[in-house]
């Protein structure tokens, strides 16, 4: 078990330092560099750009620039974003906790709704509103992320006024407000966005659930559990359904990554200020150090819960808890 | 337990008929069944795999799934009720509680996700309504009156962790923990050594005597059958081709299947070449052959079996054969 999560670890560390790499030489091959448009007024002389450009190291050779990066990153140091003036740290120390909220309420509430739909499919499996859920979840699973991102938005938010559709918070009453207030504040705002990628999730963790249990059912211990008279919900939702969740806990460190991309459309849709709608602009601002940071530390989130899940899933299975 | 003079039976099984309705056709995999279990005692049911005895096991609780379906016409009486006629939840509380059922593979019949306590406790749980304590207070006891050692560390033990022999004796429990009236045992001792086998018939003997529960032990071992059940029905093609007590069916067996069953039990010192086999293998349940169902394995057979199916004679001694019917003697051939 520990040679296994070491391996793990050391994959996951190779994972991250590779992808930093191909998005340190993506982003500056590129068109464009920072603050092109401070460089491209006529008024400075090309000494004044230069030495700009010195400043923070840009004149230098490709790989001169990709060993300080990586030194200054092993010492904690993500650098500087030219746009806001600020260590990037800080940026993403603000920035993450908000992804954190949006993409946490998305996983957690997809999967319930997900494992939920997929057991009650298979119980049910064949009858005619199982089947329409069924082509619901494929329906789901066939529209692009941001399509349903845009309905949503135009639905609940245009059409129908219920929800507010961009940033947060409240921009001018969010101050005044109580805490609670508050705290509902940006519950309002989090439903849409967070509604688009639960059915995301919620539709793909459904049909592979539905599978699941509809692959337990026949077992042996389900008509144990029958002949004892367990009711019907005891035994799919008790005993089929907890050896069917085992392959689900897998889901989720498969899961994650599209939806890390998914959720880059969405907070841009809904100007959600968090990671995503950060990588989008730095990247059109060729903020450098940024977008570094931010697919370090999306992949670094990635690579942790994927190990995460691997420990779950042998801690849920008696089977290979004792092993 | 009152013991009348004249006892009415805990269940009476008539004309059962489990079908199957597959692709392929109609398997009618049992096929007017009868028979009556009387409280308190053991009733053996043998026959290849196969012969339907299983699916009648199933039918019994109301067990079969589609495409299965106990046709019109079955009644399955238990304590006074049609089984079949009453509402799912009725039978749902029937289940584990009056009636109970071991199963054939003790390796898969426990759920490997839940402690054997867990599982055991949960019988308690939905009959009783008992709260999670006691009903493991119970759980425990009854690991330990199936006779598994410190069942107390036993029970948070998973299926995983345990023997063949000590999973059925956990299944076991798990059936005895209502006291029901009747345990449909299929098959408990098959998968085990013969050494296990012995101990837990024993055990299943043992409690009957303690909670006086009638069983009904389905077996392919005749052997199993002369052990512990005080009658036999011989089943074959989806139907009771014998019914009889045990020591009868053994002394005067009227059946050519039944006469063959007991040839084929191999016995120490009989010094036979080979081992005696009845020709040939149960044939699809699509296509029972027409008239008597046997007769294509039949050494006996004449023209009559194939245009006219016997019946089965009431009385406690009948077989489902023309022969047996007309009072002939049967001897079966030997073909040594």
């Amino acid at each position: 078990m520990m040679a296994f999560l070491l391996r793990r670890i050391l994959l996951g560390v190779a994972t991250v330092f590779a992808v930093t790499t191909v998005t340190f030489v993506l982003v500056r091959a590129a068109p464009g560099e920072p603050y092109a448009f401070l460089l491209n007024d006529a008024r400075l002389t090309p000494e004044q750009v230069a030495a700009f450009r010195a400043r923070y190291g840009l004149d230098q050779p490709l790989p001169v620039q990709y060993a300080r990066y990586i030194g200054r990153v092993m010492r904690g140091d993500l650098g500087q974003s030219f746009v806001e003036r600020r260590p990037v740290v800080t940026v993403l120390r603000e920035r993450l906790p908000r992804t954190l909220l949006l993409m946490g309420t998305a996983i957690v509430t997809g999967f319930a709704l997900g494992v939920g739909v997929g057991a009650w499919q298979a119980s049910r499996a064949g009858s005619r509103r199982e089947r329409a859920v069924g082509s619901l979840t494929v329906a789901l699973n066939a529209i692009p992320d941001f399509w349903i991102a845009i309905a949503l938005l135009l639905l609940f938010g245009l059409k129908l006024h219920w929800l507010p559709i961009t940033g947060m918070v409240d921009p001018t009453m969010h101050d005044f407000l109580s805490p609670a207030g508050k705290a509902w504040d940006v519950l309002r705002h989090l439903i849409l966005p967070a509604a688009s990628l639960v059915l995301i999730v919620a539709a793909v963790v459904a049909r592979f659930q539905r599978n699941a249990v509809l692959e337990v059912l026949p077992e042996d211990f389900v008509r144990t559990a029958r002949a004892k008279g367990v009711p019907r919900q005891g035994v799919v939702f008790r005993h089929a359904l907890r050896n069917a969740l085992l392959p689900t806990i897998t889901l989720f460190g498969l899961i994650l990554p599209a939806l890390v991309g998914g959720a880059v459309f969405v907070e841009r849709i809904y100007a959600w200020p968090g990671i995503g709608t950060l990588a989008v602009s730095s990247i059109s601002n060729r903020d450098y150090e940024v977008v570094l940071g931010v697919t370090l530390i999306a992949s670094t989130v990635v690579v942790i819960a994927g190990i995460m899940a691997d420990l779950a899933y042998a801690a849920a299975d008696p089977r290979t808890r004792h092993g | 337990m009152t013991a009348p003079t004249a006892p009415s039976p805990l269940l009476r099984v008539e004309h059962l008929r489990t079908y199957f309705h597959t692709r392929s056709g109609i398997a009618r995999a049992v096929d007017d069944v009868s028979f009556d279990v009387y409280p308190g005692e053991t009733i053996g049911v043998v026959g290849e795999s196969g012969s339907g005895k299983s699916v009648t096991a199933l039918s019994l609780l109301r067990l079969i799934d589609p495409p299965g379906r106990i046709e019109a016409g079955s009644r399955i009486i238990f304590e006074g009720r049609d089984l079949l006629t009453a509402p799912e939840e009725d039978v749902r509380r029937i289940r584990g509680n009056r009636i109970s059922m071991v199963f054939q593979e003790p390796m898969t019949a426990l759920n490997p996700v839940f402690t054997v306590g867990d599982q055991v406790a949960e019988v308690a749980r939905v009959h009783d309504r008992a709260s999670r304590k006691a009903a493991w207070e119970r759980a425990v006891e009854m690991l330990s009156l199936v006779g598994i050692p410190s069942p107390r560390e036993r029970a948070l033990q998973y299926p995983h962790e345990m023997s063949g022999g000590m999973r059925q004796r956990v299944l076991i429990a798990m059936a005895l923990v209502m006291r029901p009236a009747l345990l449909i045992a299929d098959e408990p001792t098959t998968a085990l050594d013969v050494t296990i086998q012995a101990q837990i018939l024993e055990l299943l003997a043992d409690l009957q005597q303690k909670f006086g529960t009638a069983i009904v032990l389905i077996t392919h071992d005749l052997g199993v059958v002369a052990e512990v059940a005080s009658r036999a029905l011989v089943m074959y093609g989806g139907q009771v081709v014998e019914r009889a007590p045990v020591r009868e069916l053994f002394a005067n067996p009227k059946h050519p299947y039944t006469q063959g069953l007991l040839r084929a039990m191999p016995r120490v010192g009989q010094g036979l070449d080979r081992l005696v086999t009845i020709p040939g293998t149960v044939p699809a349940p699509t296509a029972w052959p027409t008239g008597c169902r046997f007769r294509d394995r039949c050494p006996l057979a004449f023209d009559r079996c194939a245009t006219e199916a016997p019946m089965l004679p009431d009385g406690a001694h009948g077989a489902r054969c023309h022969l047996a019917e007309a009072g002939t003697p049967v001897a079966f051939a030997d073909r040594a």
